[in-house]
Formats: C-alpha cells, sequence, structure tokens
C-alpha cells in the first residue's frame, strides 16, 4: 500500500507550503490534488500579500491590529499574533525563493494600500500576485521531489483505531480508486465558493476537505462567516481586484457620487470588505444603482498605470463585460468571495482529531473572525502552511502507521460509487440540484440575513438532500468521468451548506460578513464568541467557543 | 443566441475508440464564452463530454483547447467572436499531446519538459538578509514571462513539436528564460551559465523555427518565441557559440551585415563548420539536386545595391544588444 507520514490534501499555496515544510523536517511526505497543483485556486489571489516590514518603520502590532479590527474582534488574538509577527519573514523567503514582487524607485519591494489598513503593506505581483506565488512554490515542489499525486480526488477518509489513518482517492484519469496510508494527514483542500451561486470561486472550489473532516468528526468554526466582495464584475461574478481601490478606483453610484462617503468618510473604498459591500448593497436596494450594479471607476489612474498594475482586470473587464476601464466605469457588485470560516484548528494547525491539521482557507484559526482584511488569505496559507507542515513532521516522528485493509477500504469505496453509478434516469440533474443550493445560499445567507429566510434555506438544503440522493450519473465510465466527481463533490457541498446556515441561525447579532436585519447591532455582551458545529447522529450540532483576546479590547468599528 | 458547438470527442472506453466529431445546438446568452457553452452541455445536454476547466478567468490554464483549429482558452474567447457565419463553433482538443477523453489531453510530457529546464531559482552566493535589491523594470520584465499560466497552448501549436517530441518546447524555453533574465539567478557574474550551456543542446534553443505559432496562442501575451530569441542572444553572448544554431545566426548576420543579402553557398558552410568534413559532404546530394534544377545560388555573392545603408543598420543593431 502506498504510505507517507505526512499526506498533505490539497496543493494549492499552504498545502505546497506544508509540503515542502514537512519534507524539510524529514518526514516521508506525499502532496495528493484533485487537480495538477498551478491549477489550484490560489492563483486568483490578485491584490498582493501583507507583511509588516520593520525595515519601513511598520510594526506587527499594526498589522494584527489593522486585521483584529477588521475581523470584527471575532479573531483569534494570539493566532493573529503569530501570523502578523511571522509575515515579514515569510515575505522575504518568498521573495528569496524567485517571486518576482514588484520594486520602488530604490529597486526594494514595493507596496500599495489595500483595505482595512492603515498604512501601505500589500506587496505584489501586478495583480496576478497569487499566480506568481503559486508557480514558484511549485518550483520549490519540484526542486524538493515531494511525491505528488495528481489529479487524484480523495473520497474518504480512513478512520481506524479512534484515529484518521489514511485516505481513499480516486485517480481521475484511469477510475481506479487507491487506499493511501498516512500518518498525519494536513487538509489544504481551499474554500468552498461554489456552495454560492454566484461565486467569484473556481469550479473547483467545493469544500471537500471541509466535509470530509466534519464527517470524520472535526469542529468546524466561524462557518457564518463568509466574505462577499464588494468588487465581482457584472454577469459572470469574476473578481475584480481591489488593488483597483488600492490604487486610487472609486465607488460610483448612478449620478456618479461615491457613496462611500455616507458609511466610511475616513477610509472611503478602504474601509474592510464587509463595510463596503454592504454600503453598495445598501445603495443598490435603495434603487441607486443600475441593473443590480454600482460601478468602479479608474479612470482617473491613466492608462499607463492601469496597463502597469491592472493589466488583468482590465483584460476581464474587456473579456467578460466588454469594457475598457481605462475608458469607462465597469458595472460591479457584491460577491461570494471567501470562507473566513473552517476546520478548527490551533496555531500549529492542529484540529481536535489527533493527527490531522488542516491550513489556508479550509481552516479556521481563526485569524479572520467576522471578516478577512484583503490581502492576509495568502499570508494565511503561507505561515499556517509551513506551520502545520513543521508540527505534522514533528507528529508523525511520534506516530507508527495503523494497519487497515486497503482492500477492503478500497472495496467500500467502490460499492458506494458503484450505487450512485447505478442510480436509475429520473429526470433530475447534479447540475440542477447544486444549482438550487447556490441560488438558495446567495438569497438568504448573502450580505443581510434574517431568521425567516434562513430557516427557508435550511429547509431547501433537506429537500436538496433529499434529491441528492438519488440524483442520477450520467457518465458509467472510468476514464476521466468528471460527471463522478461533481457528483461527489455536491454532496461535500451540500454539507458545508448546511453547516453554514445553521451557524447563521445561531449567532443572534450582526458582526463581520454577517449582518442580520433582525438583529442589526454587535451584542459583545451575548455573542462576543465563535459558533463551531460538529457533525451529530441526526444532524450539525451546535456549541459555542471563547474568544482569544490578548490586548486589544474589542471596541466599535468605524472607518 | 443560437449556435452549434461541434466538439471532437474520443473515449478510449466505449465505440468506436476513436476520435469523432458530435454537434451541439444551443441556445446561449449573448456575453457567453466558449467554455460556457461547454459547461453548459455538460451539466444540461450530456453529462459524458469530458473537460477540464476551473477559474473561468485565465488564470488556472485548465482549458487549453483547440477552437476552430487554433489553441486558446475557452474561458477567455468569446462565444459570439469564435462562431462562423452559420453559427458554428469547432471545439478540439489540444494538439501534440495524447488525448485522454475528449478535450481532455495527457500533459505528463508537458511536466516532464518543464522540470527538465530545473525551473527553480538558482541564486549565486549566500541569500541577503532583506530582499534582493534589483530594478523594478528586470521585475517588470520577468513578470511578463512569469505570467505564464502552463496552460499549453503554445505546446499544442508548435509545429516542431509536430515533427520532433524531442524539441523542449515554447512553454519550457520560456520558462527556462524567466531564470536566466533573473539578475538574482545565475553562477557566474551574473550569468546563469550552466542553464545556458544545457539550453544550446539538441532540442532546446536552436531548435525552434521561429514560425511564430505560440505567440499566436499564447492566451498571456508571453510570447514565448521571443523568450527563445533573447535565451540565443544570451547563449551567444555568454561564450555557447559552438553549434550549428549558434553558427547559423552569425553567418546569417555577418552575411547581411557585409553584403545586404544571404550568402546562400557559405551558410550551410559556416553552420557546421569548415572543418567538419562529414556534414559537409552531406550537402552534397542537396548541392547537385540544385544544380541540376537550375536553384544553385551564385557561386560568387555580390553586394546590393546601397549596401552602405544596411551596414550602418546593422552596425546600429549591434550597438543595442539587450542587457540582462
Amino acid at each position: 500500500m502506498l504510505e507517507h507520514d505526512v499526506l498533505i490534501i490539497g496543493a494549492g499555496l499552504a498545502g505546497m507550503r506544508a509540503a515542502i515544510a514537512a519534507k524539510a523536517n524529514g518526514a516521508n511526505t506525499a502532496i495528493i490534488s484533485k487537480v495538477h497543483p498551478v491549477r489550484s485556486h490560489s492563483n486568483a489571489a490578485q491584490g498582493g500579500i501583507n507583511a509588516a516590514l520593520t525595515d519601513r518603520g511598520d510594526n506587527w502590532e499594526d498589522h494584527a491590529y489593522d486585521t483584529i479590527k477588521g475581523s470584527d474582534f471575532l479573531g483569534d488574538q494570539d493566532a493573529i499574533e503569530v501570523m502578523c509577527r511571522a509575515a515579514g519573514r515569510s515575505l522575504i523567503d518568498m521573495e528569496h525563493m524567485g517571486v518576482t514582487f514588484n520594486r520602488d524607485e530604490e529597486g526594494h519591494l514595493g507596496t500599495r494600500a489595500f483595505g482595512g489598513q492603515r498604512r501601505a503593506r500589500t506587496f505584489f505581483v501586478g495583480d496576478f500576485t497569487g499566480q506568481a506565488l503559486l508557480h514558484v512554490m511549485f518550483e520549490q515542489l519540484i526542486k524538493s521531489g515531494i511525491q505528488s499525486y495528481e489529479e487524484w480526488f480523495v473520497t474518504s477518509l480512513v478512520q481506524e483505531e479512534g484515529r484518521v489513518c489514511g485516505v481513499v482517492a480516486l485517480e481521475i484519469r484511469t477510475g481506479q480508486l487507491h487506499a493511501i496510508r498516512a500518518k498525519t494527514v494536513i487538509f489544504c483542500t481551499g474554500g468552498l465558493g461554489r456552495v454560492f451561486e454566484p461565486s467569484t470561486n473556481a469550479l473547483i472550489v467545493t469544500g471537500d476537505g471541509m466535509a470530509l473532516a466534519y464527517h470524520a468528526g472535526a469542529r468546524l468554526m466561524d462557518m457564518e462567516m463568509v466574505q462577499y466582495h464588494p468588487t465581482t464584475l457584472a454577469g459572470s461574478g469574476v473578481l475584480i481586484s481591489e488593488a483597483a481601490r488600492g490604487e486610487g478606483a472609486y465607488l460610483l453610484d448612478k449620478n456618479g457620487e461615491r457613496f462611500m462617503k455616507k458609511y466610511a468618510p475616513n477610509m472611503m473604498e478602504l474601509a474592510s470588505r464587509d463595510v463596503v459591500s454592504r454600503s453598495e448593497q445598501t445603495e443598490i436596494n435603495a434603487g441607486n444603482g443600475v441593473n443590480g450594479c454600482v460601478y468602479l471607476d479608474c479612470r482617473h489612474l491613466g492608462e499607463k498605470l492601469i496597463k502597469e498594475k491592472l493589466s488583468q482586470i482590465r483584460e476581464i473587464g474587456i473579456d467578460l463585460a466588454g469594457a475598457d476601464m481605462v475608458k469607462e466605469p465597469i458595472p460591479i457588485r457584491p460577491g461570494m468571495h471567501y470562507m473566513m470560516g473552517g476546520i478548527k484548528t490551533d496555531v500549529n494547525g492542529l484540529t481536535n482529531l489527533p493527527g490531522v491539521y488542516a491550513a489556508g482557507e479550509c481552516a479556521c484559526v481563526s485569524v479572520h473572525g467576522g471578516n478577512r482584511l484583503g490581502a492576509n488569505s495568502l499570508l494565511d496559507t503561507i505561515v499556517f502552511g509551513e506551520r502545520s507542515g513543521s508540527h505534522a513532521a514533528a507528529a508523525a516522528g511520534e506516530l507508527k502507521f495503523v494497519d487497515f485493509s486497503a482492500a477492503a477500504a478500497v472495496q467500500r469505496e467502490e460499492q458506494r460509487i458503484q450505487a450512485m453509478l447505478n442510480r436509475p434516469q429520473n429526470g433530475d440533474r447534479v447540475a440542477s440540484v447544486r444549482l438550487g443550493m447556490g441560488e438558495s445560499m446567495n438569497r438568504n445567507l448573502a450580505v443581510f440575513r434574517q431568521k425567516t429566510g434562513m430557516e427557508e434555506t435550511v429547509q431547501e438544503l433537506q429537500e436538496l438532500k433529499a434529491r441528492f440522493a438519488k440524483v442520477p450519473v450520467e457518465n458509467k465510465g472510468k476514464v476521466f468521468n468528471t460527471d463522478l466527481v461533481f457528483a461527489l463533490e455536491l454532496g461535500f457541498m451540500l454539507d458545508c451548506a448546511e453547516t453554514i446556515a445553521v451557524s447563521a441561525l445561531e449567532r443572534k447579532d450582526s458582526r463581520g460578513a454577517q449582518f442580520r436585519t433582525d438583529y442589526p447591532k454587535r451584542d459583545d455582551e451575548n455573542w462576543l464568541k465563535h459558533i463551531a458545529v460538529t457533525k451529530g447522529e441526526v444532524g450539525p450540532e451546535i456549541s459555542h467557543l471563547p474568544v482569544t483576546i490578548t490586548k486589544w479590547t474589542p471596541e466599535e468599528r468605524k472607518y | 443566441m443560437d449556435l452549434t458547438v461541434r466538439v471532437k470527442r474520443f473515449n478510449p472506453e466505449a465505440e468506436p475508440r476513436q476520435p469523432y466529431w458530435q454537434d451541439f445546438p444551443i441556445s446561449i446568452d449573448e456575453n457567453a464564452t466558449v467554455l460556457d457553452t461547454l459547461i453548459h452541455i455538460r451539466e444540461m445536454v450530456d453529462g459524458t463530454l469530458s473537460l477540464r476547466c476551473s477559474c473561468r478567468s485565465a488564470i488556472c490554464g485548465s482549458c487549453a483547447m483547440r477552437i476552430n483549429g487554433h489553441a486558446g482558452l475557452a474561458c477567455k474567447t468569446k462565444a459570439s467572436d469564435a462562431m462562423d457565419k452559420d453559427g458554428m463553433i469547432k471545439v478540439e482538443p489540444a494538439g501534440n499531446m495524447p488525448v485522454v477523453k475528449d478535450l481532455v489531453v495527457n500533459l505528463d510530457l508537458f511536466w516532464r519538459k518543464i522540470v527538465q529546464v530545473e525551473p527553480f531559482l538558482k541564486p549565486q552566493g549566500p541569500e541577503p538578509e532583506a530582499e534582493y535589491v534589483v530594478p523594478n523594470e528586470a521585475m517588470m520584465h520577468l513578470s511578463g514571462v512569469t505570467a505564464c499560466i502552463m496552460c499549453g497552448a503554445c505546446v499544442s501549436d508548435c509545429t516542431v513539436l509536430e515533427v520532433d517530441p524531442n524539441f523542449l518546447g515554447p512553454a519550457a524555453l520560456a520558462k527556462a528564460y524567466r531564470f536566466t533574465a533573473d539578475p538574482r539567478d545565475g553562477d557566474g557574474e551574473g550569468v546563469s551559465r550552466e542553464r545556458l550551456r544545457k539550453l544550446s543542446d539538441y532540442g532546446g534553443m536552436w531548435d525552434c523555427t521561429r514560425c511564430g505559432e505560440c505567440v499566436q496562442a499564447c492566451p498571456k501575451g508571453v510570447a514565448p518565441m521571443d523568450r527563445i530569441m533573447a535565451l540565443r542572444e544570451q547563449a551567444i553572448k555568454a561564450g555557447f557559440d559552438n553549434n550549428n544554431g549558434a553558427r547559423h545566426t552569425e553567418a546569417f548576420t555577418e552575411s547581411v551585415g557585409h553584403s545586404g543579402s544571404l550568402n546562400e553557398l557559405q551558410l550551410p558552410v559556416k553552420t557546421v563548420g569548415i572543418t567538419n568534413i562529414p556534414a559537409l559532404l552531406g550537402f552534397l546530394p542537396v548541392g547537385l539536386r540544385a544544380l541540376t534544377h537550375g536553384k544553385l545560388p551564385p557561386l560568387v555573392h555580390k553586394n546590393i545595391a546601397n549596401v552602405e545603408f544596411v551596414r550602418k543598420l546593422h552596425h546600429k543593431l549591434e550597438e543595442h544588444q539587450p542587457e540582462k
């Protein structure tokens, strides 16, 4: 049987960083991903990566405070301290690995301003920072010679003797199932964007890791905290980077007014994302938008700057909306973008399950709390990817493999999958069920939420789960059966959707990304705490966890 | 709008076990991309259609395929631009790679070639405590190459790979240039000598025929062929000129720079080297055929009229060699 000390599921930035760290710490390491590593969604991070460099007169405590304030004081301050302290070193490490960061006139790393931060500490490569980092990390993965199972889709975990001791994975190209034994497993599977329709997220972002961990008994936390990005393109809903506003772009209503002056007179367009998205939605709902959108105006930035620093999003505007931002404002709206919540871990990436770690968007340390600051997500992947890789390698040194029957594990999965393939045609489609889920989530768990809407979604999810249990898979073949993969992903997404809805219903205040019109105020007395959810006998079970506060006392948030 | 997507299908598990075309008439939004049409087909018409796709915004590199005969990203191509006057779009898998199923190709060899160029920074000397201090222009220039998303569109349409699978190909060579042009990379006086030496071998930079297909196909403006030409300049400058490619280039340049036109008799001789008797003998059959067909170039090569003008141009170009 294939076996590894450390098995990392997901080969985006967090996953590859974890793998490199685990290997460097002497572990027999492998990484497994349902796509080739450079196809991972870390690619899509456009604007940059935050770090407070002391040689610029910045300091990690200012970065930490901005992050905590951005989180609406729900982020765990011990974890935020760890991330912000490590940021400078992590950034320089990435530069040394070969990232082609933009420079200032003297040839030092250049910065741009980003939302919710009092100074410019976002380092960047044009407007494709995530891609630049991801490809460099892939180069390092090649250099380190780590075993990589590409286009292998983990369909279930193997649990024996009270431990997660391996996985079963579908080799997509051949249709063959494999069991892999592992002493420790690190989930780096990214977010769950496709649970919502529309979303800025890639089609592969289906919450697989969160759902697998949840089924194995892991605790999910902050699942109600879903970030709607302020600038997603009309129509397709593709992301337009915050870098545009970082470079000075305006948000305008239908009359050409910069409406943000009403909501964030100091920070204006660069208030935190939850605040900007809420302001936009308020304007749109009040009839001050055009076709459900407001405008992002970059014209005054000039053609040279746009071509040099915002070339990719300009191209996206031209390709997908027929609008050239050099010449005209482009129509944008808030759109589902990022999951602050995820698999609850400590600052070393360890979950409540022995030997199981998580890092990146699928994890919840929690450094983002109620709202993530732009350019903190890349940082999160690098810092906690590395920490979880190192710690998992150390833990694996103390652990023995659990002996389990590969044949039996594979056979169980084979039977489950065969049963799916054997379902008779009933006129239903995987895509229809997914769309039903996505539209329901986007209707009732978006920028503004309230009880009856969310209850409606909980109810609809039950119906969709019933449909899912019978939905036919049209393609019965073995070779590159994406139809089957989508069906398996949909199962994961429905579980994730449910945890989001029940967590949001549980939280009876408005904080960060969650704004409840029936509880419009932040209520620190009762709700300055995390909502956690685990899988019970009949459904999700809710519990509350304290927020760690070190030295920044919660205060009213104003931008 | 109404259109027909004609897809080249292939399923190794089912009859006919060879590629065939299938038409899908569909109705879709005016702004739809070619990828949107394929996703629509896969989700609503025929779930057995296989293709790779993910980001929908030209950054993940999954959906490179041939659209109307030329490689590109399905997500970056508007359906309304791609359809012909009868509303037809022809879609087939990327070229120069074995087909796994339908629009999915096997990229194993593609990745092996990337690995072959040792695609990671090899800094000379110890790393600085803080970041490397380098000009922004150098990083901006590199970012034009690191914009490559490894989609394989250039490899799909490379005319050399069609006949010589040994060629490293445009993607791997552009990747290599990303390091040789990086002021942080190198193994002596800022030059990546060992890289340039290896890349001068058979299958490397000199095997490109400059057809320009990769420049056309690249959805990210990387212009792989231009990077290969830049590699050649770097290699010659670093002294790796003892090979047919470098000699060919130098003989070509010298002849045009001196006489204003190409000395076709001298070029092959100088390319393989005047002392390389076996290779020179190899030219005899071609020479004889040229002679009998009346196509032998004039034995005495003459300067063109106004040759001074060409010499001036040549001199100016020599003065403006790009620096690393």
